[in-house]
């Protein structure tokens, strides 16, 4: 058997509640592009941050050309010739390429005080040239496009002397012709016998680059193919394993009500493209999508966060500006964020504070006092209607559980009497037995009556609560399916093809 | 010194009672808001309790009115600021916006003579308008507080040399004008107004940080300012009315110190500031936001006053007394870290 350039053998990695790795197996060869896929929490980036020396594996074997390693640095990820680009770029714009490549490792002169720019430049020229990378050293970062940033990146790996390539989402920013600007260069490394790891979502692009693909599925291995002989539909149903039946979904289409929201032609420079949908009184919308799909940008345009270049939105039929969250909160939108305790919550006051605050203008008195006995009296009721497990309405809302934060968070847009509520990942961080209890809550809510938008990671979610779904792919609307069309499968379908099905099927 | 081992010493409330019954939570979640206040107040005591064994004159009436006299202007500046400390904010013009304030009352009132009422309502108004621009600066045009109210500290302490010619103005020639702060409003009782002004402003300010509107999301601001956005709060709207409230609590510090000199002296106020900061932090107000309360602005306030004339009896030299004042400042803060830390 000839050593691999890479292997990892049956590694496991494990935090506090959760399995992130358990027994995952890759194969890496000199030369060869090695496509990791899987969906969101699958384990892609637990396993790269291992490689990078960030997280130590549990149990398991890496080994580098056949000897067993232990990175228990970046450093040592270094050394061992492992380099990663990150989907974030992290170039320096003030600095010149050549000064972003060689930091640290500048070649001083006059005692150490002076930088050597002529030795800087020099030395970046050759490993361009080297790389057949035609851009001057001399230019500062951030004069760069996005995909020539990438290519700096690139080469700053290179000059570490790393054999051993990751990268993550390369492609998420660019366009399609400095995606084949940046295959070239893929395909030049490969030349020079560079083994890559290739993480993306962008499943066509996997046909066009890589040799073999590794599908992980919630933190477990599945298999390995070669690319050549596989089709991406099989490569889908890996990625999301068979459907679990059995779970309810909801009976009674929410068609003939009327309209509670009306989206037309969401755009913002940066992601959303023309995005539009409808929400009906009663119903739960839900949006699937991969990460980095524009969902929670559409969340944070309708109520106010952010402003939207372009589009218009209608509520209960009527035109709208909203240009700040109060805007929305007067119209009775109200976002629940997956960051509660960021945008959700003011983590050292108590749940009445939290409950009431949104609210505290309607239980002044005649003089704009706060009428305290009110305020308590609202807080107690939707504790108790929610079942938010506290002591008591003055405990700091620091110490309670995800499940319980997200109740308070969800009892402080009832007490502003919202009837558009908007979840971004509404059971993110929070445990299985509390999961069961905000499902059956937002269920409750729309049968009451509550126009509910729910953006979910979790398709399995989505199915189980969503009467329709509306799923995202690069900033656009690539599907709007019935719950009763839809599976998981499809839904990944609809989520990895951007552009491809542009028009609306609904 | 002593403050540090009455809070050292002080055993923590035991692990958070989460499971625990409702009123056992609530009684303890209370006490613990308000530690910060017992243990300043306690620090207070201590304090008196150890310049009047060192120094029998400390403890007399006349010089107990003298520090709460002295007291008043710093303490009112402290109470106007707690406010937008809370937010998390910063406030260093109170000193000289305090000055231009003092200074346009002069104008108003000895240059142009305008009726007394008039006069003082508009050396107010001057800074309640300081206050407005600075919270515009930092909420509009999202200037850090610190620079945008040091840039008005300095334009302040500027114009206030420039409209009087950097020559005191004297309100001799206006009747009624000193007996704002040296009068005795309560008939009978030797308490000076100005130490009157200071409760009652004492008594106004819990009331709008406690029971308002303005009150609450101050709180929230400090608290989260993204997710007081999120929830709809006007964010740059109540962020003004925080820094005009401050401004007006400046206008009449400005007053009760003019109608006390019976002089407004343009060179003066810088440094007022930061003894105000100071006892806004020794109250227990947190500059991370969030977090205060204004009868524990006026217990800091206290705390300044009496560190500095119980050392001014003792014939401590002014430079010493400055150095004192420093250390008790790193103490009541450190003493604010150990108590988080332990709580989490």
């Amino acid at each position: 058997m000839t050593d691999h350039l890479l292997e990892i053998d049956g590694v496991s990695k494990g935090f506090p509640g959760v399995q992130a790795l358990s027994g995952v197996h890759l194969q890496l060869d000199a030369g060869e592009v090695h496509a990791l896929v899987g969906e969101n929490g699958a384990g892609k980036s637990t396993l790269m941050k291992i490689l990078a020396g960030i997280y130590q594996e549990d149990s398991g074997t890496i080994r580098v050309n056949g000897r067993p390693v232990h990175i228990d640095s970046p450093r040592t990820a270094q050394n061992l010739g492992i380099s990663i680009i990150h989907q974030e770029l992290s170039l320096m714009p003030d600095l010149t390429i050549a000064e972003n490549i060689y930091i640290g490792r500048e070649r001083r002169r006059g005692l150490g005080f002076f930088m050597d720019d002529r030795d800087l430049n020099r030395r970046a020229g050759a490993l361009f040239d080297q790389l057949g990378i035609s851009l001057d050293p001399r230019t500062k970062a951030g004069d760069l496009l996005v995909a020539q940033q990438q290519v700096v990146e690139i080469a700053k790996a290179m000059s570490f002397d790393a054999r051993i390539l990751i990268m993550d989402e390369p492609t998420a920013a660019l366009t399609d012709s400095e995606t084949e600007t940046l295959f070239g260069l893929i395909r030049d490394l490969r030349q020079h016998h560079t083994g890559i790891i290739y993480i993306s979502h962008r499943l066509e692009e996997l046909t066009a680059i890589s040799d073999r693909i590794t599908v992980l599925r919630d933190g477990s291995y599945i298999d390995t193919l070669a690319t050549p002989d596989t089709d991406l539909r099989h490569v889908i149903a890996l990625m999301v394993g068979r459907e679990i039946k059995g779970e309810t979904r909801p009976a009674v289409p929410r068609e003939t009500r009327p309209t509670a929201l009306e989206v037309t032609g969401l755009s913002t420079k940066s992601l959303l493209k023309d995005v539009s949908f409808d929400l009906r009184e009663g119903e739960i919308l839900g949006f699937a999508g991969l990460m980095g799909a524009g969902r929670t940008e559409v969340a944070r345009a309708i109520c106010g966060a952010d402003r939207p270049d372009h589009g218009d939105i209608t509520v209960h039929g009527q035109p709208v500006k909203i240009k700040s969250p109060s805007d929305a909160a007067r119209l009775g939108i109200g976002y629940l964020s997956e960051d509660r305790k960021r945008f959700g919550l003011m983590l050292d006051q108590d749940v009445g504070f939290n409950i009431s605050i949104s609210s505290i203008p309607s239980y002044t008195n005649a003089v704009g006092l706060v009428r305290d006995n009110q305020v308590r009296q609202t807080a107690r009721h939707h504790v108790e209607s929610l079942k938010v497990k506290t002591p008591s309405i003055a405990q700091q809302t620091t110490n309670l559980s995800g499940g319980n934060q997200q109740k308070v968070v969800i009892a402080k847009w009832l007490a502003r009497d919202c009837d558009i509520l908007i979840f971004d990942e509404p059971t993110r961080g929070i445990d299985v037995g509390a999961k069961e209890e905000i499902y059956d809550l937002l269920t409750t809510l729309a049968d009451q009556g509550k126009s509910i938008i729910m953006i979910s990671s979790e398709l399995p979610e989505i199915l189980r609560l969503s009467h329709r779904i509306v799923v995202m792919c690069e900033g656009r609307v690539t599907g709007v399916l019935d719950n009763a069309d839809a599976d998981q499968e499809i839904l990944m379908d609809y989520a990895t093809r951007a552009g491809a099905h542009g028009g609306m099927t609904v | 010194m002593k403050p540090v081992e009455t809070a050292e010493r002080t055993p923590e409330a035991g692990p958070e009672a989460a499971n625990g019954g409702a009123t056992l939570g609530t009684s303890r979640g209370f006490l613990r808001k308000q530690l910060q206040q017992i243990l300043a107040f306690a620090s207070l005591i201590v304090l008196v309790g150890f310049f009047a064994l060192a120094n029998s004159n400390f403890l007399t009436w006349s010089n107990m009115m003298g520090i709460l006299v002295s007291t008043a202007v710093i303490g009112i500046l402290a109470l106007g600021t707690t406010y937008v400390i809370i937010t998390g904010g910063i406030e260093l013009s109170l000193g000289t916006g305090m000055t231009l304030s003092a200074v346009m009352t002069g104008v108003f009132l000895a240059n142009l003579g305008l009726p007394l009422v008039v006069g003082v309502l508009g050396g107010i108004m001057v800074g309640a308008f300081i206050g407005f621009v600075n919270g515009f600066n930092v909420a509009i045009l999202k200037i850090p507080p610190f620079i945008a109210t040091l840039a008005m500290m300095l334009i302040a302490e500027g114009l206030a040399l420039v409209i009087s010619g950097t020559a005191p103005i004297y309100f001799t020639d206006v009747p009624g004008f000193t007996s704002i702060s040296q009068g005795t409003l309560i008939p009978g009782v030797n308490v000076p107004n100005a130490v009157i002004i200071l409760i009652g402003l004492t008594a106004v300010g819990a009331i709008i940080l406690n029971k308002s509107v303005l009150g609450r999301y101050t709180f929230a601001i400090g608290s989260n300012e993204e997710a007081a956005r999120i929830s709809g709060i006007n964010i740059r709207k109540w962020k003004i009315l925080v820094y005009t409230l401050s401004g007006a609590f400046m206008g009449i510090a400005g007053v009760v110190l003019a109608a006390r000199l019976n002089s407004a002296q343009p060179s003066l106020g810088v440094g007022y500031e930061l003894q105000a900061i100071a006892a806004v932090v020794i109250g227990g107000t947190s500059l991370q936001g969030g977090k205060g309360s204004i009868v524990g602005t006026l217990i800091g306030a206290l705390i300044v006053g009496t560190v500095t004339n119980g050392l001014r009896i003792m014939s401590i030299p002014q430079e010493w007394q400055t150095v004192i004042i420093g250390l008790v400042i790193l103490v009541a803060v450190y003493t604010d870290i150990l108590r988080r830390r332990r709580q989490s």
